[in-house]
């Protein structure tokens, strides 16, 4: 089966008919409606929140969001943003006047929030895209930490996120889940299906700070085929998703702190964080 | 897009992430527009804390709005009879459906019904503009500036 992130760049491949056809396509329409709701399962929000769609294409997802709790939307109707790298799926959105506001963004150069903005986020069947480069100056990895990176500072402490992606295999699942980790979050497998045609995988992912602290587990406890990630060691006597003063979840904490009350903090880097080795 | 969305956009370019001027965007040559929709108390309380109201009196001046007052409301002044005393409140539980009082309604215009259709938004920081069109805003960045 040809994956369509082989063929061509993302906004190449959802042009205006791929867009059209994407989005009239009533399969198409009732398993992305699916797995919506399963993300929205997972995020349990219990309020009208304030969301982030990354990739949402013509906004199949963000319908839903604007819902309200009597028609299936645990918690809605929330006010989203969507962003995506295709003009013609964003053009579709706007001729079927979602209520969400729109932008044209490569979710591969970064999340333009301040610090804080939103409680959840949801991204379905597209962040396998970061996975390519489009040119030789990216590095997938390079697109992945800014989207991850600019994930995470953007979500509220005790947010969450979840992201339905299609790994095109096991590597490419764990550089995306090593990558949203590297970036501080918590973060979990669910596959629902596994090892079948129709397998979906969802990240999900949490910010400590808040009433969860963190820990995953208890977001996927009780559900099957859930494989708890987690590459921030726990040092003995700590508590799972508590923060050792010094390491770069805290430091990134503190630097935000600081960023709100602005003050002028230094860019963070591949290298915040970490252990400087004696040279010599 | 709505001002709403505008108090929580910051320049994507880099080299701007630590500088506070890159927060707000500033709207220029911009095309309002009155997009009604529905009322969503709960969500005005959930977001309220979470605004930069400063940022926002600064947007409306720019944009030639009627002037905010210069502190912002708080969750009680949102609802009708929410000066009322929490004992009171816990004691009537969740079935009282709450009423936005007037300020809420003001609220409610301002950031989820005024909209920005067409124009810029510029940095202050690195003077970056992004085109908005049809309440879309651009933030495609050419790879040297990610
Ligand atoms: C299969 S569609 C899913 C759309 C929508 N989430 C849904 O469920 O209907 C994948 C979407 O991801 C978008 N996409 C791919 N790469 C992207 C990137 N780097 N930044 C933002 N969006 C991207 C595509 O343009 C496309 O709209
Ligand atoms: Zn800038």
């Amino acid at each position: 089966m040809s994956r369509p992130e082989d063929i061509l760049p993302p906004d190449l491949f959802y042009n205006d008919t791929e867009s059209r056809k994407y989005t009239t396509s009533s399969r198409i329409q009732k398993i992305q409606s699916t797995m919506t709701h399963r993300a929205l399962s997972l995020l349990s929000l219990s309020t009208p929140s304030l969301i982030l769609d990354i990739g949402c294409g013509s906004g199949l997802s963000g319908e839903i969001l604007s819902r309200p709790e009597s028609e299936g939307t645990p918690g809605g109707p929330h006010i989203w943003f969507g962003s995506d790298i295709s003009s013609s799926m964003l053009g579709i959105a706007l001729e079927k006047e979602v209520d969400g506001d729109l932008f044209l963004a490569d979710a591969g150069q970064g999340v333009p929030f301040r610090p804080g903005t939103f409680d959840a986020a949801i991204s379905i069947s597209a962040i396998q895209w970061l996975c390519n480069a489009e040119s030789s100056e990216e590095s997938p990895a390079g697109r992945l930490s800014r989207f991850f990176g600019g994930l995470y500072s953007s979500l509220r402490r005790g947010g969450r996120a979840v992201c339905q992606f299609y790994p095109k295999n096991e590597d490419q699942k764990k550089m995306v889940s090593q990558a949203a980790i590297k970036a501080g979050f918590g973060a979990g497998l669910l596959e629902d299906d596994p090892g079948t045609k129709n397998a979906k995988t969802y990240l999900v992912l949490t910010v400590g700070g808040g009433e969860l602290d963190g820990d995953i587990t208890g977001v996927v406890r009780g559900m099957d085929g859930v494989d708890v990630m987690d590459a921030r060691r726990r040092a003995k006597g700590m508590k799972r998703g508590e923060e050792r003063k010094g390491s770069k979840a805290w430091i990134m904490r503190k630097k935000e702190q600081m960023e709100r009350q602005g003050k002028v903090v230094k860019a963070s880097s591949k290298y915040t964080g970490r252990k400087r080795r004696v040279q010599f | 897009m709505k001002l709403l969305t505008l108090n929580f956009l910051t320049c994507a370019i880099k080299t701007c992430k630590t500088q506070p001027a890159s927060f707000p965007l500033h709207p220029r040559d911009a095309e309002l527009e009155i997009v009604e929709t529905d009322m969503n108390l709960p969500f005005l309380k959930n977001i309220l804390p979470r605004l930069m109201w400063d940022e926002l009196r600064t947007i409306t001046s720019e944009l030639g709005l009627p002037d905010l007052p210069p502190t912002p409301p708080t969750r009680s002044n949102l609802v009708e009879g929410g000066e009322k005393d929490a004992v009171a409140e816990e004691e009537e539980q969740e079935e009282v459906v709450e009423e936005p009082t007037q300020t809420a309604k003001d609220l409610h215009r301002i950031l989820l019904e005024t909209c920005i259709k067409e124009g810029k938004l510029v940095c202050g920081a690195c003077g970056h503009e992004y085109k908005v069109m049809e309440g879309v805003a651009n933030f495609l960045l050419p790879g040297h500036l990610v």
